[in-house]
């Protein structure tokens, strides 16, 4: 019979995916690599990461910036030949490592934070706050260059200074706050 | 007879910088006779960042939105960004295929009196509801300025092509190069016409974000375009706005405008520019304007075969 043992790293991430278990069926062919845009960037690719994923090398995925470099295209997952959620996969190694605080690019996962921050202070997104709270803190060696990218989206008529702001905003707050405490509930399973 | 209305998710990127693609989507609804009504207090759907960094309160941020589409007795949405097109898309398909999280997404909707029944509302995009509920004959038939000798690339970038090939295939979409050639105009070959734009990059690594879009402009004056046509405001932004930085980084020189697809068919319409939100883009578009000609270019004829040339073989009867 087998032993109840604690759930791997691997079942991990499978479990967090929205049908992550089709990850056992990687053939290590490498096409989501090689169709990835910015692979090159990468410490890995998301063949050699899933390798890894299943040798249990916990740390070093984690540190990867694999996931901090996807781009959210799909490519991998549209080609893969075994139909693994390649990005999903991704999404789940980012919110591993944040809760972790094992992300080696700070910059992309305090750009997800900032921009999400805002989305639920008013339900919607608001590019002016992104821009300010998020270079302002990150790099403000910036600043200038990007002062002037606002002049410029301004002078074209593309910026708008006031936030805009959904009517229910308790009503989305409630939602989040259930769906976060639902979330932690499972992380913790 | 009453004009057709549909129920509208603009999302936030119209509201704020590419208010073109909403002006010229609302000038030509107008003209066509078709209704756009806007979901009731409709919410943003988290774009790609949401996702990848807290999946429960993602799904329930976008499922906020199905909800009250649903609530609203709507039955279709229709979606003019890429990425909100993808992520109300995707919540409803995941939902229905991953019941756990069906019921764990309902259960923070309920936090809010709301409930969604996945499958209820069919999630569609923009330019797919042009194109088969308007249909390319009419829009043929309506076009009063037709686009002739202007060369335009179809880009349809990843989320409406990609992960699921809702209307058009995957690797080598047609839909939007059918659509410019019923305008008048002419289809270029464009090899990466689904390639990556670079999306939020250009925040957090522009050197990679530069290189990719610098590949596409590249690939589309290759191909002899006179202008890029898109359908997501994201890609818009990243190829208009930063495409002055991707020829100061490869040191070139393309001034190749980045339309939206409303745009070109609002032309085509014989609505003006300035109805169409000309003007809010980094690389003038004017240009394209000026050359649309007054009568459709003389067909190019077949070249014919050098005398030099080898016979051809010739199948056994």
């Amino acid at each position: 019979m087998k032993e109840m043992t604690e759930p791997t790293f691997y079942d991990r991430v499978v479990d967090l995916t929205p049908g992550g278990e089709k990850l056992s069926l990687c053939l290590q062919c490498g096409t989501c690599g090689g169709s990835c845009p910015s692979g090159p960037d990468m410490d890995h690719t998301p063949r050699a990461l899933f390798a890894m994923i299943k040798a249990g090398l916990d740390d070093d995925v984690l540190s990867s910036n694999t996931p901090w470099y996807c781009v959210s295209c799909y490519t991998c997952t549209t080609r893969c030949p075994q139909q693994i959620p390649i990005t999903d996969i991704m999404y789940t190694l980012k919110e591993m490592a944040i809760q972790a605080g094992r992300y080696e690019h700070p910059h992309a996962a305090k750009f997800s934070e900032t921009f999400i921050g805002l989305v639920e202070q008013r339900g919607r997104s608001f590019e002016i706050g992104l821009a300010t709270r998020y270079h302002l803190f990150h790099h403000p060696q910036q600043m200038v260059k990007l002062g002037l990218m606002g002049m410029n989206m301004m002078r074209h008529n593309r910026l708008v200074l006031r936030p805009k702001s959904i009517r229910e905003v308790d009503q989305l707050q409630a939602i989040l706050a259930e769906a976060k405490a639902l979330s932690a509930k499972e992380s913790h399973v | 007879m009453t004009a057709k209305s549909y129920a509208y998710y603009p999302g936030c990127s119209l509201q704020h910088h590419n208010a073109a693609y909403a002006v010229s989507t609302e000038a030509v609804a107008r003209a066509l006779g078709f209704e756009l009504a806007e979901i009731d207090d409709w919410n943003c759907c988290g774009a790609t960042e949401y996702f990848s960094v807290n999946r429960l309160p993602a799904y329930s941020l976008v499922a906020r939105n199905l909800a009250r589409a649903a609530d609203s007795g709507a039955t279709e949405i229709v979606v003019p960004c890429s990425a909100c097109f993808l992520n109300l898309h995707k919540t409803d398909k995941h939902m229905k295929l991953y019941p756990e999280l069906g019921k764990k997404v309902n259960t923070a909707l309920a936090a809010g009196h709301l409930h969604y029944e996945p499958g209820t509302i069919q999630v569609r995009h923009l330019l797919e509801m042009f194109v088969n509920d308007i249909g390319l004959e009419k829009l043929k038939e309506r076009a009063r300025r037709p686009l002739y000798g202007l060369k335009l690339a179809a880009y349809y970038g990843c989320l409406v092509a990609r992960p699921d090939a809702v209307f058009d295939s995957t690797e080598q979409p047609t839909a939007m190069d059918h659509l410019i050639e019923a305008l008048g105009a002419t289809a270029a070959p464009f090899a990466l016409k689904t390639f990556c734009c670079g999306g939020h990059m250009t925040q957090i690594s522009e050197s990679t974000a530069l290189e990719m879009l610098h590949k596409i402009v590249e690939n589309a004056a290759e191909g002899g375009a006179d202008a890029i046509v898109t359908l997501c405001p994201m890609c818009q932004l990243n190829l208009d706005v930063y495409q002055g930085y991707a020829n100061k980084l490869f040191e070139t020189d393309y001034e190749m405008p980045i339309l939206f697809f409303t745009q070109a068919i609002g032309l085509a319409l014989g609505l003006s520019p300035k109805e169409l939100g000309f003007g809010q883009e980094f690389v003038d578009a004017m240009s394209v304007v000026r050359k649309i000609g007054e009568v459709p270019p003389p067909r190019a004829k077949p070249e014919r075969r050098s005398k030099q040339a080898l016979p051809m073989p010739v199948m056994p009867e």
